[in-house]
Order: C-alpha cells, then sequence, then structure tokens
C-alpha cells in the first residue's frame, strides 16, 4: 500500500511490521514524532508490545539490553546528544551481542546546541561495534527497519538504522508500506540462541580477568581478548549477510539491490562523489547537470557503513580519476572519517585515484546545490589535490 | 533466525565459586579466625556465622568452628568488621609467606 508520510512515521512503520515486542525511547528532537507513532501504535492495540517509558536514553537502551537478553525483539530510537548519553550501553549492547534495532535520527551534537542535522552522532559511534545502516529516502527507512532486525538476530550484533534528521525525518514522501503477511514471511519469530532464564540462574557480562581461565564446571572460558576479537571476525562476516538479506528482500518485495552502495552513473564515471545519507540523492542532480557539461561524473551513497565494505568500495572505484568525498562530519582535528576509511581501503590495491574531502552541512548548514555542482566540478578539473586536508563549503567567515 | 555459526564467544557463567579466577591471589591481608574467641567454636552451637551470612565470595562455611578458602578469599575484611566479638584478625600476607616459605 503506497502512503505520503512523513520520514519518522516510516520508521515507526517498518517497526510495528517487524513486530517489535519491546520498545523504549525517550524523545527527542527530530526523532521524538517517530517514538510518539510508536506509543500510539501500542496504545490502540495495534501492535503487540510493551512499550516502556524511560526517564533517558541510557535507560532507553538498557531496557533494551534486558529485553533482548530474555529473548525479546526489542527497539530504540535516538538523536544527537541522546546518543551520547546512551553511550556505555550502546557499546554494552554490542559486546553482549544483542540484536537491538536503533534508529539514529541524524542530528548535529552540541555545544552550541543544535537540532538541526549533520551526521557527527552516529559517526561519532562507528568504533562501538554496531551495524550501521544509512537510509536516503522514506522507501529506504521503511525497508531498512525491517532488514535491520533480521540482520541482527541473524550475526547477533545490534544496528543502527540512521537516517537524516528533518531532511528525512519531518519531510512527506510517498512510499509503499509492505503487506504484513511477506513481512512475517521475510521476518520470522526472533528465536534468540540463548535467553535469560529465571530457572537456570546465569552471570552474563560479569567481569573477565585479562587471560582465559576455567568457569565454574571447569570449562576453558573465552577472555575479553577472545569474545572481543569474535566481535570483530562476526562484524566482518556480516558484509555477507547484509547482502544475502538484500537478496532474499529483493526476492520477496521486488526492491533493493544495493546492500553496501547505490550507485547512479558510476559505470563509465572518471570522477565519483561519495556520502552518506539522503546528500547522495540530492547530488544526481549535480551529476545530471555535469554529464550535460560533458564531465563523466558519478554519485555513490553509502549504505553500510559499519562494518566497511572495503571490497565493494574500491570495485566502485577502481576506474575513477578521481574521487570526492563529501561528509556532515569530521573527525575533528584529522579529516573526515569516510575520507580517511576510503584512502585506506584504496592502499593496499593498484587503483589510486585522487581522493578530496569535503565538509559541509554541519548543525543543518543548508547545502546549496548550486554549491555542489561548483565543488564537484572544480573538484575534478582542478584534478588532484596538493594539500590533504577538508575544505569546507558554505562557511561564512 | 540466529545463525549458530556467529556470537560463538560470550561471556555467560553459571554462579558459583570462583567464577572470576582464583580471586585468593588478590589478597594483601588475610583473616584469620581465632577459634579461642569465635561463638560457634566457643559454644559448639550452630550461632552467630555472620562471617558466613557476610562474606561477599561465600568462602566462609557454615561449620564448627567456620573455616575460609583462601584460594578464593579476597581479603575483603567483611568478615572480620562484622564479626562481634573480633574474633577474626587480618594478618599481613607478606609475612605470611614468608614464614610458608
Ligand atoms: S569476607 Fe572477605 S576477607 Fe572474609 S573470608 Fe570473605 S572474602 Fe575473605
Ligand atoms: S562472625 Fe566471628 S564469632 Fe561469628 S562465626 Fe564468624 S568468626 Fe565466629
Amino acid at each position: 500500500m503506497h502512503i505520503i508520510e512523513s520520514g519518522n512515521v516510516a520508521a515507526a512503520s517498518g517497526v510495528k511490521l517487524a513486530r517489535a515486542q519491546v520498545i523504549a525511547a525517550y524523545p527527542i528532537t527530530p526523532q521524538t514524532p517517530l517514538t510518539e507513532k510508536l506509543s500510539e501504535f501500542v496504545d490502540a492495540g495495534e501492535m503487540q508490545a510493551e512499550y516502556i517509558p524511560v526517564e533517558s536514553e541510557h535507560s532507553a537502551l538498557a531496557v533494551c539490553i534486558a529485553a533482548s537478553s530474555t529473548g525479546a525483539r526489542a527497539f530504540t530510537a535516538t538523536s544527537a546528544n541522546g546518543l551520547l548519553y546512551m553511550v556505555e550501553q550502546v557499546h554494552w549492547a554490542a559486546g553482549a551481542r544483542l540484536p537491538i534495532v536503533m534508529c539514529v535520527v541524524n542530528r548535529g551534537i552540541g555545544a552550541p546546541w543544535t537540532v538541526w542535522n549533520d551526521h557527527q552522532d552516529s559517526i561519532s559511534q562507528r568504533d562501538a561495534g554496531w551495524i550501521q545502516l544509512y537510509a536516503c529516502d522514506h522507501q529506504q527507512i521503511i525497508d531498512t527497519v525491517i532488514q535491520a532486525f533480521l540482520l541482527a538476530e541473524t550475526v547477533s550484533i545490534p544496528v543502527m538504522v540512521c537516517y537524516d534528521g528533518y531532511l528525512l525525518s519531518h519531510t512527506y514522501m510517498p512510499f509503499d508500506v509492505p503487506d504484513p503477511d511477506k513481512v512475517d514471511e521475510f521476518l520470522p519469530a526472533f528465536k534468540p540462541a540463548y535467553a535469560l532464564d529465571p530457572k537456570q540462574p546465569a552471570n552474563l557480562n560479569t567481569v573477565t580477568l585479562p587471560d582465559i581461565r576455567p568457569d565454574v564446571r571447569g570449562n576453558l572460558a573465552p577472555g575479553y581478548m577472545e569474545i572481543r576479537h569474535n566481535l570483530h571476525v562476526d562484524l566482518r562476516r556480516a558484509i555477507d549477510k547484509v547482502a544475502e538479506i538484500d537478496a532474499r528482500f529483493q526476492k520477496i518485495f521486488n526492491r533493493g539491490g544495493h546492500p553496501f552502495i547505490e550507485p547512479y552513473c558510476c559505470e563509465d564515471a572518471d570522477f565519483i562523489a561519495v556520502c552518506l545519507g539522503s546528500l547522495s540523492y540530492q547530488l544526481r542532480d549535480v551529476v545530471d547537470e555535469l554529464r550535460e557539461e560533458g564531465l563523466k561524473a558519478g554519485v555513490a551513497g553509502l549504505r553500510l557503513y559499519r562494518p566497511f565494505p572495503e571490497q565493494a568500495m574500491v570495485e566502485l572505484l577502481a576506474k575513477a580519476k578521481g574521487v570526492v568525498v563529501f561528509e556532515k562530519a569530521l573527525s575533528y582535528g584529522n579529516q573526515g572519517a569516510l575520507f580517511t576509511d576510503i584512502k585506506a581501503a584504496l592502499y593496499p590495491g593498484p587503483a589510486r585515484p585522487f581522493v578530496k574531502n569535503f565538509i559541509l552541512g554541519l548543525g543543518g548548514r543548508e547545502i546549496k546545490t548550486a554549491d555542489l555542482l561548483k565543488t564537484f566540478r572544480e573538484a575534478c578539473t582542478q584534478g588532484p589535490a596538493s594539500i590533504d586536508t577538508p575544505q569546507w563549503i558554505g562557511l561564512k567567515l | 533466525m540466529s545463525d549458530a555459526t556467529f556470537a560463538c564467544k560470550k561471556s555467560h557463567s553459571e554462579p558459583g565459586p570462583g567464577d572470576a579466577g582464583k580471586t585468593g591471589s588478590w589478597r594483601v591481608l588475610r583473616p584469620i579466625i581465632n577459634v579461642n574467641l569465635c561463638i560457634p567454636a566457643k559454644t559448639n552451637k550452630m550461632a552467630c556465622f555472620n562471617c558466613w551470612l557476610y562474606c561477599p565470595d561465600g568462602v566462609v562455611t557454615r561449620t564448627i568452628p567456620p573455616t575460609i578458602n583462601y584460594e578464593y578469599c579476597k581479603g575483603c575484611e567483611i568478615c572480620a568488621e562484622e564479626c562481634p566479638v573480633a574474633a577474626i584478625q587480618m594478618v599481613e600476607e607478606t609475612k605470611l609467606i614468608k614464614k610458608e616459605k
């Protein structure tokens, strides 16, 4: 069924279709309408879920961690400083291997206070051990939320579904709400590998000593390093699962096909722009104009940021002369995080396109298509950069 | 739908002594029960056992006299603090180790 609704409602509809059993969230702009919609669904009996109001984001994720440990399908959502307030639990959920799904409605981080969009919040959590997926429009939001539950539960790793605050969360677009029976077919009920049971008390994630040691039964239990190594190895293995789940989704719903990177005009492109989120769709207009000017440009929207799909990235960029990375986030004191990742991915191989970095749209600073056009055009025509520091677009000094 | 080949290594254990390894090696002070003062030892009655009750590691036995498992006792001093007749003395490990050698 096609409806015209906001991005937040798209996310809430995905959570409803996925039959989440426990929802705990604390309202924060621009995530608020998403949690409000979910509480309405639960209140109206449209969702068989426990909606647990909490006093903070830290508690929201703590509730999800507890619920997930007992084998319930758990969901939360947040933005910016709310995400930062739950950071301790963010890392905990990954280390504990709990398949929680969380929407991060991307917003800039204070100070100074801002409620508008950039990507600094989710990017700051890229090393937490979660899988990070980014959506570019409303259809991708609802589809990705549904896929995220299957992915998280398959690999026992929590998943963040990130989408742009306001630009997607509060704008209205038509999108298809998948048929509930088909969603049930795609996403069976959550059968956890392990669930807490009062009849069999257990210690989960208690202190581990630096070395491995025998447990109370005398069996050798993994130590901290073994458990963390396992998380890393499984995150790398999860890349294949992302592709498998996308293929399964495509078969049932006839949508998808680009699990890692969504390319536009990249096949023969000499110059490829890379970015996260809805910006990649804005850049399509820029690519169209540059093509008319005779410049072979393309744009790639990264869907999977962690684990980083190096192989797909290198394959995409191998034949390009230049790569331009547009980022709404920055590793302060260094460069854009995605810029660093892309250069690192290219380094071992023979392909060496030049790679440039532009920082833009921080705290909701308007990204003008004309500025993007000018920047992208100049970046291509001027060739390799003599300096490796990121340039800022739209800065008024 | 969880794939059994994922999350093979998790921190999961059952409650019991020694779940954090042999914590006896953490001990700086060793609790030693003076049976001449200890109430159950003196009266031959199943009485008191504050040390057994309060030990956070469950390493004191509820027996006459109570005994302490030094493989796991981490020397926190709670038993000595809770003993109503000050029958538990905390002695420096270094001194005892020297003597035992
Ligand atoms: S209370 Fe502390 S010092 Fe006393 S026996 Fe238990 S662990 Fe040892
Ligand atoms: S607390 Fe003191 S008196 Fe009581 S049983 Fe223990 S050692 Fe004996």
